[in-house]
């Protein structure tokens, strides 16, 4: 039994499709007969992707002219299936992302419909869907559902699922016109700001090398940062360093902040608040230094140096460099 | 100026309890403290009423007991006021069960600008303040990492996956704020003491014109069906540094064949 269909919210850029939504038509194809994707912006463009990863259709409003995507899509949507130009998926599936938060939010006020966020397993239990999600660190596992009879909207987490091509044809495309927002859609993006960043991105990177407060100060991030570009790795951080301003929120790991995945994951100067473990428990390879030997993080690690960062990884960022 | 900060009472996440087996959920009967991620809220809104040179900051809560230290210390960083809604039909309210209630709660104090923290760092769902600017008919902008206000319009500095918008915002409106843009300021013993006499105004969701079964257990759309150990990651070998250290890790990325 399966449900009968599901609408996958459609993020990306200039790059192509964002990879959360690839993971989330994977999963979303295990579980339902019809398959659909929904975006603010230009469905079009993203059609051939979307169908190669079994979306049949993409439902799309057109470019908003700088408007955010969370009133226009969500208004959008509601409007479609109160007048019933679109019948109801069984759920909405989003990623738990900054626009993805606010088409979930403003949806579930529009629809009457709960929110169920953080989850990274989904799989149906008769004939609903349940999601897991992770608590105090990762330790404990809570399976949820719905109870007011749907549509579902459940906010997934990024890496919870991987993609998989089917090579479908490219989706239909239709339009989801925006109705008329009031003061709701009064905000307007005026300019967007890239981050120049040299080495991979933070969530798909191979290799992670994280900070905590065990650095000291900011300044001394610059040794993660060193580290970092000698292994053609990213940087994080802690949440402890972003909540002291020391780095920026796009750095952070954690149950705030990022979930990664990495080949590897080197912890420097972090003592493993669950906060933090749930963020990058998932690593294939952690390897923690610390200098308290009791420090949580050695829990996880697959090698754990207790020492001092401000030694140790001056070191190896030296031992690595010329090979 | 008025500017509403949502905030929440939390326990202490250093030392955050146990799942209540007859709830599953997080047990709340234990001593609740200020949400951290609230008190950038409440720093950027002192920053921004100085900023005005005029206005105040009230804040706006909600707990299922009598709990009120969190909310004290958030009065002694400067807050002028608060609502506090405490209410035990609140136990086990869902996201939008709780913005249905802060909505209420904030509408009544006519704010200017609605502040939030992005999420909370106990239920961290992170849709209430969209949810909240959605009941009452607002803009909202989340993520923000820098916000001036001119006159009737925000200006608001927003994390992207790829960087930073810049994003206008008439007022009133909801924003939410990421932790570590601001330094929040530690409550002074003037502060403190002046917080034990400032005006928090304690209400019951029927004040509110709220029925019970829209909130709590009753009103939440969604149930826990099962609770279960997530298998465990086995702890792997732990060297002590002499100084040689580093050399363990390159071989282990050697292993690893990433270098």
């Amino acid at each position: 039994m399966t449900l009968d269909k599901i609408w996958v919210y459609c993020e990306g850029g200039a790059d192509g499709v964002a990879t959360i939504t690839l993971e989330m038509l994977a999963k979303a194809r295990e579980v339902a007969g019809t398959v659909e994707a929904f975006c603010g912006g230009d469905g079009a463009a993203c059609a051939a992707e979307l169908g190669d990863h079994g979306a049949t259709a993409v439902y799309s409003t057109g470019d908003l002219g700088g408007r955010m995507q969370g009133v226009s899509v969500a208004s959008a949507v509601a409007a479609a299936v109160s007048s019933g130009s679109v019948a109801a998926p069984d759920a909405f599936l989003l990623g738990t992302t900054y626009d993805g938060r606010d088409v979930a939010a403003r949806l579930s006020v529009k629809l009457d419909a709960s929110v169920l966020s953080n989850v990274v397993d989904l799989r149906l239990d008769g004939d609903r869907l349940v999601g897991v999600e992770p608590v105090f660190g990762g330790t404990i596992n809570v399976t949820s559902r719905f109870t007011n009879g749907g549509p579902d909207i459940w906010l997934v987490r990024p890496k919870s699922f991987e993609p998989s091509a089917v090579g479908g044809p490219p989706a239909e495309s239709v339009e989801l016109p925006v109705p008329d927002l009031g003061a709701a859609g009064g905000a307007v993006v005026l300019d967007r700001f890239t981050e120049e960043s040299e080495g991979p991105k933070l969530d798909e990177a191979a290799i992670v090398v994280s900070g905590g407060r065990g650095l000291g100060s900011a300044e001394a991030y610059s040794m993660i940062e060193q580290l970092a570009k000698e292994l053609g790795a990213a940087p994080g951080a802690s949440r402890a360093i972003v909540d002291a301003g020391w780095v920026p929120y796009s750095y952070q790991v954690g149950q705030t902040g990022k979930v990664v995945k990495p080949t590897v994951y080197i912890a420097c100067g972090i003592s493993g608040a669950t906060q933090h473990l749930v963020g990058m428990k998932g690593s294939k390879n952690i390897i923690a230094i610390n200098k308290d030997s009791e420090a949580p993080i050695f829990a996880v690690a697959d090698l754990g140096i207790v020492g001092d960062v401000h030694k140790v990884v001056p070191k190896l960022t030296e031992a690595l460099e010329g090979r | 100026m008025k500017v509403v900060v949502c905030v929440k009472q939390i326990p202490d996440p250093a030392d955050p309890g146990a799942l209540d087996p007859d709830t599953k959920t997080l047990r709340r009967d234990v001593k609740l403290i200020l949400d951290e991620s609230d008190s950038y809220g409440v720093e950027m809104a002192l920053q921004l009423v100085d900023a005005a040179g005029e206005g105040s900051v009230h804040l706006v809560s909600m707990v299922p007991n009598d709990e009120v230290s969190g909310l004290r210390t958030a009065l002694a960083m400067g807050a002028d006021s608060a609502t506090l809604i405490s209410d035990e039909a609140l136990a086990g309210s869902d996201a939008l069960g709780t913005s249905r209630v802060l909505a209420a709660a904030i509408e009544r104090a006519e704010p200017d600008l609605v502040l939030a923290a992005t999420e909370s760092s106990d239920g961290y769902t992170g849709v209430v303040p969209a949810q909240v600017a959605e009941l009452l008919g607002l803009p909202s902008v989340t993520f923000a990492k820098e916000i001036s206000i001119d006159g009737g319009t925000a200006t608001v500095r927003r994390q992207t996956e790829a960087g930073a918008d810049r994003v206008e915002c008439p007022l009133p409106a909801v924003v939410s704020v990421t932790a570590g843009v601001v330094e929040p300021r530690y409550p002074s013993f003037r502060g403190i003491m002046q917080a034990k006499n400032k005006p928090v105004d304690n209400l019951k969701i029927a004040d509110l014109q709220i029925a019970a079964e829209q909130v709590g257990w009753a009103g939440a759309g969604q149930e826990i069906t099962d609770i279960a150990d997530a298998p465990e990651r086995a702890a792997g070998e732990v060297v002590v540094d002499e100084g040689d250290a580093h050399e363990r890790i390159v071989a282990f990325l050697d292993e690893l064949k990433v270098i």
